[in-house]
Parts: C-alpha cells; sequence; structure tokens
C-alpha cells in the first residue's frame, strides 16, 4: 500500500464531500451506535509491541504442545480425511468433535446429550448466537461484576441493558442477584438471561461456591430464567475440589441426566488445547438450540472441518499405558499454570504493596488486582505502558458502564513466561508504589507512604511462594465483602480470595450522579 | 499546487491517537490520488528517515497527531533532511501541543481563556507544590478540569467538583504528562472554529499563503447529559455536531474573529482547529486550545466546517498541501 499510485484522471470523484461521507453514517444500523469505540480500547492495542510485557492477553500457552504431535495429526487428518477435511460440515457440528465434547464435559460430571451440543466457532460464538437468538435492543442480561470483558462489546452490539452484580469470594452473591430481579419485576422487566462464569472467573479470578451453585439453580427453575454458563477454565484446576457445572446441577433438579432445561452451556478447546483452532460448543435445551442453530447458519454455515477433525484425532491419542493424550497434556498445561499463578502471587506480595489486594484463583488464567482507589488503571495503564513497557487489562474493560472498576486490574499468569511474570508484576509494581508516593504528596499525608513499607529493591529478596501462607491473610474488614455476608454457605472454606473487589457505597453513588 | 507531486503522507506513530491518525492519513491519501499525486504512505517509526530519504518526496503531508507529530518533533526533522511539509512549523507546534504555553501566550494577548494555573509533577515534592493547592481551588472554584499539559485525546482530562476529588483528579492527569494545568470548568457548549490559510499567490519570485480564512463554527452536541464525564464524551458515537452551529450572528463572528486571533497569535500556518466554550447564561466565549494537526477522519470537525464552508475534502486536502511551499522564511 506504500507503492505510488497515479490517481489522476481515473474518474473517481474529484470532490468528495464531507457529506459524501457522512452517507456511511446514515447507513449504519443503530446497533452499531453500541459498537463503541472507547479511548482505553484504543490503548490497548498499543500494548501489542513487542517491546512491551503483556499480562493482558487472554492467552493460554502454546509453546509446550509438541511439534511433532501436531505435524502428525495434521498429516493424519490430510492423509484419511482430505475430502471431509476440505468440504462444508453440518452445521451442528461433526459427530466425532461432539464425541470429544461429551469426553470433556464427563471429566467434568457433567452427562450430555449428543444431539443437544452444537460446535461453534470458540466460545466467543456461543455468546454472540446467545445474544442473536434472545436480545432484542433493550432486553436486560444479568451479569456478574467484574465481567468477561469480551462479552462486553458483544451486549453492547445487541442493544442489551447489562445489570452487573458485584461478586465476593464466593462469586456472585445470589441474595444480591433476587434483589435485582425484584427490582427488575416491579419495573415489569424480565431479564432474557443470567450470564456467569462459575470457575475462575474471568476477569475476577472467584470461583463460585457449591451453595451459590445450587441457589443460582433454583432461583432459575423459580423464576424461570435462562443461565448462559461460560466454563472455558473447569478443568484447569490447580488445587481444591471440583465443582459440579450449573448445567449438571440443573439437569439433576429435572430429574434427567443429561438435559437442562435452563441452562446453556458453553464450553471451549481453547483452553484445554488451543485457541487456533478456533473451536467451542454450547450444550442447550432443544428449542433454544434450533435457534443457536440457525442463527449459525447465517454467520458462517459450519465451523471449520480441518480444526473439527483435528480435534477428533488428538482425542484419539492415547500412550502407551492407554491414557488419553489430551488429559496428560492438560495435567502438564495444569503444573505450568500453577506454577506460573504461584510466581505472580508471590511476586504481587513482594511488589504491590499493603493498599493493593488481589484475588487467588485456584485454577484460570486470571488474577484480579484492586488498588488504592484514588488510581485509575486507564490512566495507569497509559503510563506504565509508556515509561516501564509493561501492560495489563484495566478494570474498566469489564463493566458494562466503561467507569467501574477503575481502581482493578487484570493480570493473565498463564500465557506469560515465569521470567516475564516477574519482570512485568515488578514494573508495574514500581509505577504503582509512584503513584501512591504522589499521591501521598497531593493529598499531603504522609501515611500512604509509611503504609508502602521499604522498597523491596532495597529489602529482602522475593518470599519464597507460600500459598498457603497468602490463603491465610485476613481479607480487609467486613465493608469489603457482599452485604457484609462474608462466607455465607461452604463454611468458608472455599473462597479462594485475599481480599476482594471492594464495595465503595460512595464510588457508587458518585458514579449514579455523573450520569 | 499542480498535480503530479510526489507526497508522503506521515501517519500512524506511537502516540495515543495512532488509530485516530492512520485513518485521518488515509483518508489524505485517498485525497491526494484523486488530486493526481503520486502517493507514498508511512507509518511513522523508526526507519522513517531511511523512507523519506529514499522515497525523495517533494513533500510531506503530516497526518500525526500527538506526540512526535503535533509537538513540534516531526517538523524539526523535516526540516533536518529538507523536505516540505504541510501546517505548523516546529514553534506553533510546540507552543500548542504544551496547552499550559498556548494559555500563557493567549492570557498575555488578551485573548479569553479560561483561569488556570499549572503544576510539574516533581514540584509537587520538591518544592511542595501541593502546597498551593488550596488557594487554586479557592481561586478558581469547583468544579475544576484537570488537564496534562501535552495530551490532545480526552485521556487524561478529569473532574474535579470538590476538594477531595483532586489528588485522583491530577495523579490521573499526571499519568500522561508531568506538567498538567488546573482550570475553571466553562459549562456551556462546545464549539470549534478551523482556520484554514487562503489561496497561495506568489509573491517576490516566490508563494506566500493567503489571509487565513476562518471555517464556518462547529459545535459539538454529547448525546447524553453528562457533562463531567470527558472520555465518553468524545468516543465516536457519543457526539453528534451540528455545522455551521446555530449562534447568533455576532457570536458567530466573535467566535471565528477569536479564533484567527489565536491561529496568528500562536504561529500557527497552513491549517488549525481551535476550540472554544461558549459559557451558559453568560454568552461569554472562552477559547480552551488550538490544534495544529486537525483530524482528516469521516467524524471529524475540520473536513465538516470545509464541507459546510463549500470546500470539499480534496480541496481541502490541496489547500493544506499547497502550505508545504508557503512557509514564511
Amino acid at each position: 500500500m506504500d507503492r505510488p499510485i497515479k490517481g489522476a484522471g481515473d474518474g473517481r470523484g474529484a470532490r468528495a464531500t464531507a457529506h459524501e461521507l457522512a452517507r456511511y453514517e446514515a447507513l449504519f444500523a443503530a446497533r452499531t451506535h453500541g459498537m463503541k469505540s472507547s479511548a482505553m480500547r484504543e490503548m490497548m492495542a498499543l500494548t501489542e509491541r513487542p517491546d512491551v510485557i503483556s499480562l493482558a492477553g487472554g492467552l493460554p500457552d502454546t509453546t509446550t504442545f509438541a511439534p511433532e504431535l501436531y505435524a502428525k495429526l495434521m498429516s493424519q487428518v490430510a492423509a484419511e480425511s482430505t475430502a471431509r477435511a476440505l468440504q462444508y460440515g453440518p452445521t451442528e457440528g461433526m459427530a466425532a468433535t461432539v464425541q470429544c465434547i461429551v469426553e470433556v464435559m464427563a471429566a467434568e460430571g457433567s452427562l450430555v446429550d449428543p444431539s443437544e451440543v452444537i460446535v461453534t466457532t470458540g466460545g466467543q460464538q456461543v455468546i454472540d448466537l446467545v445474544c442473536k437468538a434472545l436480545i432484542d435492543p433493550g432486553d436486560v442480561i444479568v451479569a456478574e461484576a467484574p465481567t468477561y470483558p469480551g462479552a462486553v462489546p458483544t451486549f453492547g452490539a445487541y442493544q442489551a441493558e447489562v445489570a452487573q452484580i458485584e461478586m465476593d469470594g464466593d462469586g456472585m452473591p445470589i441474595d444480591e442477584l433476587e434483589t435485582t430481579l425484584d427490582r427488575l419485576q416491579a419495573q415489569g422487566r424480565r431479564p432474557k438471561f443470567i450470564y456467569s462464569i462459575p470457575n475462575f472467573q474471568n476477569p475476577g479470578g472467584v470461583t463460585m461456591s457449591l451453595a451459590r451453585r445450587r441457589r443460582l439453580v433454583e432461583v432459575a427453575r423459580e423464576r424461570e430464567l435462562l443461565v448462559l454458563e461460560d466454563n472455558p477454565y473447569g478443568l484447569l484446576r490447580y488445587e481444591g475440589e471440583p465443582l459440579p457445572t450449573l448445567y449438571s446441577l440443573d439437569a439433576q433438579a429435572v430429574g434427567r441426566e443429561g438435559a437442562s432445561d435452563l441452562v446453556i452451556y458453553l464450553g471451549t478447546f481453547s483452553k484445554i488445547l488451543s485457541p487456533g483452532l478456533r473451536l467451542g460448543w454450547a450444550v442447550a435445551p432443544r428449542p433454544v438450540l434450533e435457534k443457536l442453530n440457525l442463527g449459525k447458519q447465517g454467520a458462517d454455515l459450519c465451523s471449520s472441518p480441518v480444526t473439527q477433525l483435528f480435534v477428533a484425532a488428538y482425542f484419539n491419542e492415547r500412550d502407551a499405558e492407554g491414557r488419553a493424550g489430551w488429559r496428560e497434556y492438560l495435567e502438564r498445561l495444569k503444573d505450568l499454570y500453577r506454577r506460573r499463578r504461584d510466581v505472580m502471587l508471590s511476586e504481587l506480595e513482594v511488589h504491590f504493596g499493603e493498599e493493593a489486594r488481589w484475588t487467588r484463583p485456584q485454577g484460570g488464567l486470571f488474577i484480579w488486582a484492586t488498588l488504592d482507589e484514588h488510581i485509575d488503571t486507564t490512566d495507569l495503564l497509559a503510563l506504565a505502558r509508556k515509561s516501564e513497557g509493561v501492560a495489563f487489562v484495566p478494570g474498566r474493560a469489564a463493566y458494562m458502564d466503561g467507569r467501574s472498576g477503575s481502581s482493578s486490574m487484570r493480570l493473565n499468569f498463564a500465557g506469560v513466561p515465569d521470567d516475564d511474570i516477574r519482570e512485568g508484576v515488578r514494573r508495574i509494581g514500581k509505577v504503582v508504589r509512584e503513584q501512591v508516593r504522589l499521591l501521598g504528596t497531593l493529598t499531603g499525608s504522609s501515611s500512604a507512604r509509611a503504609r508502602l513499607g521499604p522498597s523491596p529493591a532495597a529489602g529482602a529478596g522475593p518470599e519464597p511462594p507460600d500459598p498457603a501462607a497468602t490463603h491465610a491473610r485476613v481479607p480487609d474488614g467486613g465493608a469489603g465483602l457482599a452485604g457484609g455476608a462474608g462466607p455465607t454457605d461452604a463454611g468458608g472454606e472455599l473462597a479462594d480470595v485475599v481480599s476482594l473487589p471492594r464495595r465503595n457505597e460512595e464510588g457508587s453513588a458518585r458514579r449514579r450522579q455523573d450520569r | 499546487m499542480s498535480a503530479g507531486r510526489r507526497v508522503a503522507v506521515l501517519k500512524g506513530g506511537r502516540s495515543l491517537e495512532r488509530k485516530v491518525s492512520l485513518r485521518s492519513g488515509a483518508q489524505a491519501q485517498d485525497a491526494l490520488q484523486r488530486l493526481g499525486h503520486d502517493v507514498v504512505a508511512i507509518d511513522v517509526g523508526p526507519d522513517l528517515v531511511e523512507r523519506l530519504i529514499t522515497a525523495k518526496p517533494d513533500a510531506a503531508f503530516v497526518a500525526l497527531h500527538g506526540r512526535d507529530g503535533e509537538d513540534g518533533t516531526i517538523q524539526g526533522l523535516l526540516e533536518a533532511i529538507g523536505i516540505p511539509y504541510t501546517g505548523s512549523g516546529p514553534a506553533a507546534c510546540m507552543c500548542c501541543t504544551d496547552k499550559v504555553l498556548a494559555k500563557l501566550l493567549m492570557r498575555e494577548a488578551g485573548i479569553p481563556t479560561p483561569g488556570f494555573h499549572f503544576f510539574r509533577e516533581e514540584s509537587m515534592e520538591e518544592l511542595g507544590a501541593a502546597g498551593a493547592l488550596a488557594d487554586v481551588e479557592t481561586k478558581l472554584g469547583f468544579p475544576l478540569v484537570v488537564k496534562p499539559a501535552s495530551q490532545g485525546s480526552a485521556l487524561g482530562v478529569k473532574f474535579a467538583r470538590a476538594n477531595k476529588e483532586l489528588p485522583g483528579a491530577l495523579l490521573g492527569a499526571f499519568s500522561y504528562d508531568r506538567k498538567v494545568l488546573i482550570e475553571r470548568y466553562i459549562r456551556g457548549r462546545d464549539l470549534a472554529v478551523s482556520v484554514l490559510d487562503g489561496d497561495a499567490s506568489p509573491s517576490s519570485g516566490r508563494l506566500a499563503a493567503g489571509e487565513p480564512v476562518a471555517l464556518p463554527v462547529v459545535e459539538a452536541v454529547p448525546r447524553e447529559e453528562d457533562f463531567y464525564d470527558y472520555e465518553s464524551r468524545y468516543e465516536i458515537g457519543m457526539t453528534t455536531f451540528a455545522c455551521p452551529a446555530e449562534l447568533e450572528p455576532e457570536t458567530t463572528a466573535r467566535a471565528q474573529e477569536l479564533a484567527l486571533e489565536v491561529y496568528r497569535r500562536l504561529g500557527c500556518h497552513g491549517v488549525a482547529r481551535i476550540d472554544l466554550m461558549l459559557e451558559q447564561d453568560r454568552d461569554e466565549l472562552w477559547v480552551l486550545e488550538a490544534n495544529v494537526v486537525p483530524g482528516l477522519t469521516e467524524t471529524s470537525l475540520l473536513p465538516q466546517a470545509a464541507d459546510a464552508a463549500g470546500i470539499g475534502l480534496d480541496d481541502l486536502v490541496g489547500r493544506v498541501l499547497a502550505s508545504a511551499w508557503t512557509r514564511p522564511g
């Protein structure tokens, strides 16, 4: 495109006016107004540079997948299924791939009927198709706060209104959910679905307790509401007992195995195998499934048969003892990610100071850290990118209003080499310390400085990772927990959180005034 | 200018306004091609000088916003390698990019600009400048706007409605620049006046720019009444524009007159966009700042204003290009 082009005399409008340019504006659908570009997102694009250590991505690690195996599987697909791989496939997905999905879900204790599965182009497509099937402009979706930053633009594009419910260490508080549902009901509104990521939530890093899972399913049944259960990381658990999926709890409640009434389940191969395959799936009640299928026909007819056959071949891999290869790879990934999580947690202890709080996820890819409320992480990102060459996702990306969560950030540990985690957290910590120090000067208080403690550079070396000690750290005061409820259920032993995003009543009141 | 010139369009770069710049650059490229020029598009990076030397363009069309492109860096560089370029020279770029300097110069010239004080980050601690904040609050009164001195986009522009919000607002603004200004908030209507040099004419053997003219006034109308949130206010789709703005004829005339005064006083050349506020209830005009590389995107203010004056995009780009050869001195 840098080639010089002679454009003279080609008859293309010699006078392109601003009106002509504005004609596109007149053609755009109303929904495009909900497809906002924001300064923050534009800034995120600038962090994708080689000189920047990015803890911002949602990336799993793909560097440990054996190249020989990849080559072998691709050759196998090429040799054994040339015509099928190169052909269109069924919209609902290829039977062999669906079988793999049934196997993956069984590994998490969810039994599914293969006829209720639809293979999709990544888990992201499920969110899009569910919105396409259910959301008219102005319809309400209830989601966690913070919520998956990648769902925010999708909800926006379908012009949904999203009610977000602030989580605590046990995920979405169901009493808060009920309060919100009551409030909506009083306005004559009924949410189209409740969107939840129960396991190692993105970006919050928290896991919904068993009691809340049960209660969520009960509430959905009492009020006949659909739930979209987004579970990309369920199998990436590094400690603690696995918890049943909302899908399986609802299926039990219905009284028939392998068929939930109200839960639409979203799964993906992205985090247990590869996001490059672009393969995910939904399991849904049949009437919903039919609409998802019609929606997918309009979107892309079918997901790639090449990668579907790759997955099928991969799931047939067995080692010498007859163990499934995919499960072994999963174990290796878990070991890798567990170690990286621990590296990040211990670096956070060293570099983030007393004022910061962060979640301690039992699995998944992300840690959610919350700083002093005066620090806006969008501004911090601008500074950190420029002065230290490091990036993270500012908390605002996880809120529909683009303003809440402004003192929090999402940090990815899974897709980042250990040394980059260490260096990245150190760099962010440096900027945070400088900001806290400046804040102390601005407010004229020396207490902010005192709270920082000695600089880690001058003090002792990094502490050894000690998850137990970290776990034992007490969350800050009751005020921080949802409604002061604390561990309302499950005896609190599942609270996988060091400390929590603060419920700042004053802050939210201020935001309301802003409107 | 006659057709068939070789023009390097400089765009992109590493500023926070990179994306807008890429869109401005693309618009300029298309228009320049329609005008019959040879266009070399350059996404500005470490190979800039090398590429310019290889391409040997007759002129560089500066479509870079923010850092480097608007602060005089690129302009100084282009002068060093002897390539004529569009728009203002380094001195005007430095003045306009530094909102503090621009406002000081405007104040000296008697041009109305909202009351303000400025601070450097280091002085907060080293000189105990934080101790002056209380005085500033008293003198200017809340609500206050805190702005990084050199950030072109809305990023980092913060409101403080009360004493306790000022530290956070300063902290945010300092994230973008070590120098910030605290300004009295003017509640009212957002106006912008673009200024364009008149047609070039030969004068003592070389081309001279014509008298600058002010284009029709554009008003930015936020879609939602949310005047405390600058950032969303300037998001695409959150604001609609009225051009020409519906104003009393004397207000329009006064706004244009002020814009021309700023343009001359800050030494702008070729093109600039002056942002003003029309204060609610008092009907008073205040100049906020001047932009030396106004956006050329589909939704930018300059093309809208030019269009309202009967100047199409190609014409506009052609006139901006002419400014490369009319620089005085």
